[in-house]
């Protein structure tokens, strides 16, 4: 025990000796969240707005005002002519143009009113997003104008958004960086921290130590499991403080799943490590084997369900999509226990695997 | 203490060392002396069981290292040829580490430890990355010796360190063994084998030779004539010409030539001075270990070719 303890604080030496070290596991986290939370996000704001209106008067220009006085728009240019029209896209001052027809006020009147919408469709998805809040600014200026003698005969569609009622991206992201984090700080660090000592020759030395392999492993392990606990209740922190993100369900439950994630990852760290003989193959067998996978695989960026089958098939094999499941239902949906058990269960099983497969795998020897 | 028995390594189809075997005695100073990739390190981990051997045997006090590899690891020390200790460490932190690990404490062994340590003392909250070479190797040594190992396997210690502290080392050494620890070192410089008690020569994976040091000087066999002259390179080139009955080396300022035949040194003085050397001066010499070693390494090469 004493020995296990000397080699436990041997190793929070080596990371709190490293800048780089220290770098990556106290300040990506916050860059990450910083990010994700203010640069890149889904909810549009501002988008530049072209108007082509060939009606005159104060109904129409009520319109446009309606439009750009949202959060949505910004006008930026009044188009005179068709040929304007394309322009304003080829130059890139406009993202979405309203076409408001010659005689749009009558035809109001008689209820046969038509606007065109063109949006700029190099970016499809924002495409659709302005299009939907354009269309919806206009919908509800015109159930105002058209009164009780007008009333428009249609199905209400009256939707509301559960769980993130404000469809504020930052929720949805705080939980994937999060398993970013806890994947790349875990797997990473410590396969590259066990290399490290192959490099350096002092694994020769641990080996001919009365050290056990697994003495050495889970003394690799530990401090990466306390500091990445930490790291994971300091993101939620963070993220309460500046985006203020709540947890709905039990943060107790909560650093509990993040515990078992943690251990995956560093089984996978471990197993990374048997194989790569310098801190580099290391770095790079983590990078591409473990963090592009957990972003573009995982359902953080890009949902699971519209991707190709045989991809959809690989992503059950990524921890994170698991892990990213449980802390979003907790986080999010404020669930329980009884709600994740299949994915906590599937976590289990892969981590007891890598468990296995590292074991097996390790050397008491050299090569 | 420690025996070898037909032990071969290979690695990925390239042999490393080739059917070795020998026997270290207990309390010996014994040296494995080589060029580069001759096969010293090889030997040293299937010694010290982080290597395991493709065919044949090591044992320590009678115990196979493979089978019985956990009493080997606690009783043998081992500093690895490019073991660098733990940089980010200090001084103290790596030893005490090093003690723990291995069961015990700095008190407990520190007669042992004590006159190399000393030296290190007034740096001992100094990062071991900041020591110079020699110190870093006192430092290693420490630590290998720090659970009072009845073996002391040193893999290249004084590669790369400055003259002074190589000798420095090799007076720890005799201490060392002087306390009745048991040594196998080995070493790229062959003026430290004269050093050993015994020494092995080793070159591609194959032992050449193992004596004491006397005992190899006496089994030369051959003749030792010194050249010197300002114009080495061409004194050398001359000598090739002349005859190919014998070998010439260049040994810093002068050129050993190493004959089983007496040969003539006024005629010899003739021909070179005529092949235009003018300022040499040959006389008999009485060799030194590395002239054996030389010549043994050379006559070796020479037959795998013919």
């Amino acid at each position: 025990m004493k020995e296990f303890i000397a080699f436990i604080k041997k190793e929070f030496y080596h990371i709190f000796r490293d800048r780089r070290t220290l770098l990556v596991l106290f300040g990506m986290p916050l860059a990450q969240l910083l990010l994700f939370g203010y640069a890149i996000t889904t909810e549009v704001t501002n988008a530049d707005l072209a108007v082509y209106n060939q009606s005159s008067g104060q109904f129409t220009n009520q319109l446009v005002d309606k439009l750009v006085s949202s959060d949505f728009f910004n006008l930026t240019e009044n188009v005179h002519s068709k040929d304007e029209m394309m322009d304003v896209f080829r130059k890139s001052k406009a993202k979405i143009i309203v076409v408001i027809p010659p005689d749009f006020e009558q035809k109001f009147n008689r209820r046969e009113a038509q606007i065109q919408l063109i949006a700029d469709g190099s970016d499809p998805n924002l495409a659709s997003i302005l299009t939907n809040s354009a269309t919806g600014i206009i919908m509800t200026w015109m159930k105002g104008h058209a009164g009780n003698a007008m009333q428009i005969e249609t199905i209400n569609n009256e939707v509301r958004w559960h769980y993130n009622p404000e469809l504020k991206s930052v929720s949805m992201f705080v939980p994937g960086v999060i398993t970013i984090i806890l994947m790349l700080v875990s797997a990473m660090l410590s396969s590259i921290s066990i290399t490290r000592e192959k490099e350096l020759g002092t694994i020769e030395i641990l080996y001919v130590s009365p050290l056990k392999p697994v003495t050495i492993i889970i003394g690799k392990l530990v401090p990466f499991i306390i500091l990445s606990i930490f790291n994971a209740a300091f993101i939620l922190l963070m993220a309460y403080i500046i985006f203020s993100v709540p947890v709905n369900g039990s943060i107790m439950l909560l650093l509990l799943e993040s515990l078992l994630f943690i251990i995956t990852a560093l089984s996978l760290g471990v197993l990374i490590s048997t194989v790569s003989e310098t801190q580099q193959t290391a770095l790079m067998l983590s990078l591409f084997g473990l963090m592009l996978p957990t972003i573009l695989l995982s359902g953080f960026i890009f949902p699971i369900s519209s991707m190709p089958l045989p991809l959809q098939i690989i992503s059950n094999v990524i921890p994170a999509k698991w892990f990213l499941i449980i802390i979003k239902d907790i986080m999010l949906k404020g669930v329980g226990i009884m709600y994740v058990w299949k994915e906590t269960l599937v976590l289990v099983g892969m981590t007891i695997g890598l468990i296995g497969l590292s074991i097996k795998k390790y050397n008491i020897r050299l090569q | 203490m420690v025996r070898f028995e037909h032990i071969s390594k290979s690695y990925e189809g390239n042999p490393a060392v080739n059917d070795i075997n020998f026997r270290v005695e207990k309390g010996e100073l014994f040296g494995l002396i080589g060029p580069d990739g001759a096969g010293k390190s090889t030997l040293f981990r299937i010694l010290t069981t982080v290597l395991l051997p493709d065919v044949g045997h090591a044992y320590f006090k009678d115990r196979d290292v493979v089978d019985d590899y956990r009493y080997v690891r606690r009783n043998v020390g081992y500093m690895p040829g490019k073991f660098s200790l733990y940089q980010d460490l200090s001084v103290k932190e790596n030893l005490k580490f090093f003690a723990t690990i291995f069961n015990t404490t700095i008190a407990e062994n520190y007669d042992l430890i004590k006159d190399i340590y000393e030296q290190l003392e007034p740096f001992e909250s100094r990062r071991a990355g900041a020591l110079s070479g020699g110190m870093k190797q006192k430092l290693a040594l420490s630590c290998a010796l720090i659970h009072k190992p009845e073996v002391l396997v040193l893999d290249e210690p004084t590669f790369g360190v400055d003259a002074v502290s190589r000798r420095e080392f090799w007076d720890m050494l005799k201490s060392l063994k002087a306390k009745g620890v048991t040594i196998l070192v080995s070493t790229p410089y062959m003026d430290e084998a004269a050093l050993c008690d015994r020494v092995a020569l080793i070159q591609d994976g194959n032992i050449l030779k193992i004596n004491t040091p006397d005992g190899i000087i006496d089994q030369f066999g051959k003749q030792l004539y010194k050249v010197v002259t300002q114009h080495i390179y061409q004194a050398l080139q001359a000598l090739e010409k002349i005859s190919d009955e014998w070998h010439a080396y260049s040994f810093g300022q002068e050129i050993h030539i190493y004959s089983s035949k007496s040969l003539n040194i006024a005629d010899l003085k003739g021909q070179l001075v005529s092949m235009g050397i003018d300022d040499v001066q040959i006389e008999i010499g009485k060799p030194l270990i590395e002239d054996c070693f030389m010549d043994l390494m050379v006559s070796e090469k020479t037959e795998d070719y013919v």
